[in-house]
C-alpha cells in the first residue's frame, strides 16, 4: 500500500491534505441483528477508495447497526467484516487509526469548551492536532468564533457543526462512517460537508454514509446500498 | 498508549474541575457520615476509638461506590465511550485512565481528609499514620473495582443499586485488611503484614480490574 507523504506543519487547508490509498473495507454474506432480531442478511458490501455510497434504508432497518458492525463496535450474527480481504476480528487495534466514525451522537462533553472537545477527539484517534489546525478546521464548518464557548451553550446544529469539524482536520482518516451527518445542518452547512466529501473521494479516500434525504453531492456521484433489499422477510 | 492514558486523564480531570461541587460531594458524604457515628453511639472515648478504623473505611467504601456510579454512565449518554473504544489503543488503557483520575478526584481527598476524622474518635498519631497509609493502598482498589462495576452495570435499569451488590462483596477483603491494620497498630502490633496484604491486593487489582472493565465496556456497549 502506498505510504502517504508527510504533511509539513504549516499544511492546514484540506485541499493540501496527503493523498491516500484507503484499505478496502468490505463484506460478504454479512447479517446483523439487534437484540433477538434479525436486521438484514445476506449482505455484501465492498467500500473502494475514492467512493461515496449512500446506505438507504427505511427506519430501523439497521443503519446504524451496519454502520457501528463496520466500525467493528459490535459483532455480525453472520459472516465478517473484511479490511482489505481480512477479517476486522483478527487485525491488530491499530488498524482503527485509519477509521472515522461519526455517530448520531456527537460525543462532544457540555463542560469543555469547542476546541478541547475537538482535541480531544484528534487525540483519540492517535492523531492530535495543534490548535491553529484545530481553528482551520472549526473555521471551514464556520465554528471559529465559538472555539471557546463551552459546548453546553451550542444549538443542535451548531453541535453537529463541531462533530463533523473532525473531518476537516489534518491527517484524517482512510475510512468515513458517519451517521446522518447532514442532520440539523442548515443549506450552507450541507455545501461544506458536501464539500468535504468530494475532497475525501478526490484523496483516496472512501465514506459510507446514511441520510434521510437524497444527497445532493455532485462529485463524485454516490453510489448506493439500500438495506430494504436485504431485509429479513418476517 | 501513553498518550491515549493521558488524554483520557487529562480530560476527566478537566471536567472533575469544571464541576467542582459535584466531585466534591462524596468527600462531603465522607465527613457527613462519619460524624454522625460519634453522635448515634455515644461520646465514649474507649467505644470511639474502638470503632474508628471501621466506621472510617466503611464510610471510605460507600463514598467510593456512590461516585463511582457515574463513571462511565455520562460518556455512554452522549456518544464519547464509541469513541473511546473506537481509539487505536486497547481499552484496557482507556479504562485504567478512568480508574486513576476517578481515584485522583475522589480517593485523593479522602486520604487527606481521614486524618482530621480520625481526630473526632481520639484516635494515636501511629493510628492516624496507619489509617492514611491503609487509604492510600486500598482507596486505588476500590476505584479499579467500581470502574469494573460501573462497566458491568452501564445501561441498566437499576445500575445503582446493582453496582453496590457487585461491588461490596469483593471489597470486603480492603475493608478487613485496612480496618484491621489500625485495630492493630491501636493495640500496639506492628501493620507490616496488613500493608504487605494491602498492596497485593492493589497489585492484583491494577493487574486484573482494567482488563475485565475492558471487556464489560466492549459487552456493555455491543
Amino acid at each position: 500500500m502506498a505510504q502517504p507523504p508527510a504533511a509539513a506543519p504549516d499544511m492546514l487547508l484540506p485541499s493540501s491534505r496527503p493523498a491516500i490509498v484507503a484499505p478496502t473495507l468490505g463484506a460478504v454474506d454479512l447479517g446483523g441483528q439487534r437484540g433477538e432480531r434479525s436486521l438484514f442478511r445476506r449482505l455484501a458490501l465492498s467500500l473502494r477508495s475514492g467512493q461515496v455510497t449512500w446506505l438507504r434504508g427505511r427506519n430501523g432497518r439497521g443503519k446504524t447497526s451496519l454502520l457501528r458492525l463496520l466500525a467493528g463496535l459490535s459483532t455480525p450474527a453472520h459472516g465478517d467484516v473484511l479490511i482489505d480481504g481480512r477479517p476486522l476480528r483478527k487485525l491488530p487495534v491499530e488498524w482503527r487509526s485509519k477509521l472515522l466514525y461519526i455517530a448520531h451522537a456527537n460525543a462532544l462533553k457540555d463542560d469543555l469548551s469547542v476546541a478541547e472537545s475537538l482535541r480531544f477527539l484528534s487525540q483519540l484517534r492517535g492523531a492530535p492536532a495543534a490548535d491553529e489546525a484545530i481553528t482551520g478546521a472549526l473555521a471551514r464548518l464556520g465554528m471559529a468564533g465559538m472555539r471557546k464557548a463551552p459546548v453546553r451553550t451550542l444549538s443542535q446544529g451548531q453541535r453537529r457543526r463541531v462533530a463533523l469539524a473532525r473531518l476537516a482536520l489534518p491527517d484524517p482518516a482512510a475510512i468515513w462512517l458517519l451517521d446522518e451527518p447532514f442532520d440539523a445542518l442548515d443549506v450552507d452547512g450541507v455545501q461544506v460537508l458536501n464539500d468535504l466529501l468530494s475532497e475525501q473521494a478526490r484523496r483516496g479516500g472512501s465514506v459510507l454514509l446514511t441520510s434521510h434525504q437524497a444527497l445532493s453531492l455532485a462529485d463524485p456521484l454516490p453510489s448506493t446500498l439500500d438495506l430494504d433489499e436485504y431485509a429479513v422477510a418476517r | 498508549m501513553r498518550d491515549l492514558f493521558l488524554a483520557v486523564l487529562q480530560r476527566d480531570l478537566r471536567l472533575a474541575a469544571r464541576r467542582r461541587v459535584e466531585a466534591l460531594l462524596p468527600l462531603v458524604f465522607f465527613m457527613v457520615a462519619i460524624s454522625l457515628f460519634p453522635l448515634g453511639v455515644g461520646p465514649e472515648m474507649q467505644t470511639l476509638r474502638q470503632i474508628a478504623p471501621g466506621v472510617v473505611w466503611v464510610c471510605a467504601l460507600l463514598a467510593t461506590m456512590l461516585s463511582v456510579n457515574q463513571l462511565y454512565a455520562a460518556d455512554f449518554a452522549d456518544g464519547s465511550l464509541e469513541q473511546l473504544l473506537l481509539a487505536p489503543q486497547p481499552a484496557v488503557v482507556v479504562a485504567l485512565a478512568k480508574s486513576v483520575a476517578h481515584w485522583l478526584v475522589n480517593g485523593g481527598p479522602l486520604i487527606v481528609a481521614a486524618p482530621l476524622v480520625g481526630l473526632l474518635f481520639d484516635l494515636s498519631v501511629p493510628a492516624l499514620g496507619s489509617l492514611v497509609i491503609t487509604l492510600a493502598l486500598g482507596t486505588p482498589v476500590l476505584s479499579l473495582l467500581g470502574g469494573l462495576g460501573a462497566a458491568l452495570t452501564l445501561g441498566l435499569r437499576s445500575g445503582g443499586m446493582l453496582l453496590f451488590l457487585i461491588v461490596l462483596p469483593l471489597a470486603v477483603p480492603v475493608l478487613i485488611f485496612g480496618a484491621g491494620a489500625v485495630a492493630v497498630v491501636e493495640a500496639g502490633q506492628s501493620p507490616t503484614g496488613h500493608y504487605s496484604l494491602l498492596g497485593a491486593l492493589l497489585i492484583a487489582t491494577a493487574l486484573g480490574a482494567p482488563l475485565a472493565t475492558a471487556a464489560a465496556l466492549r459487552i456493555s456497549t455491543e
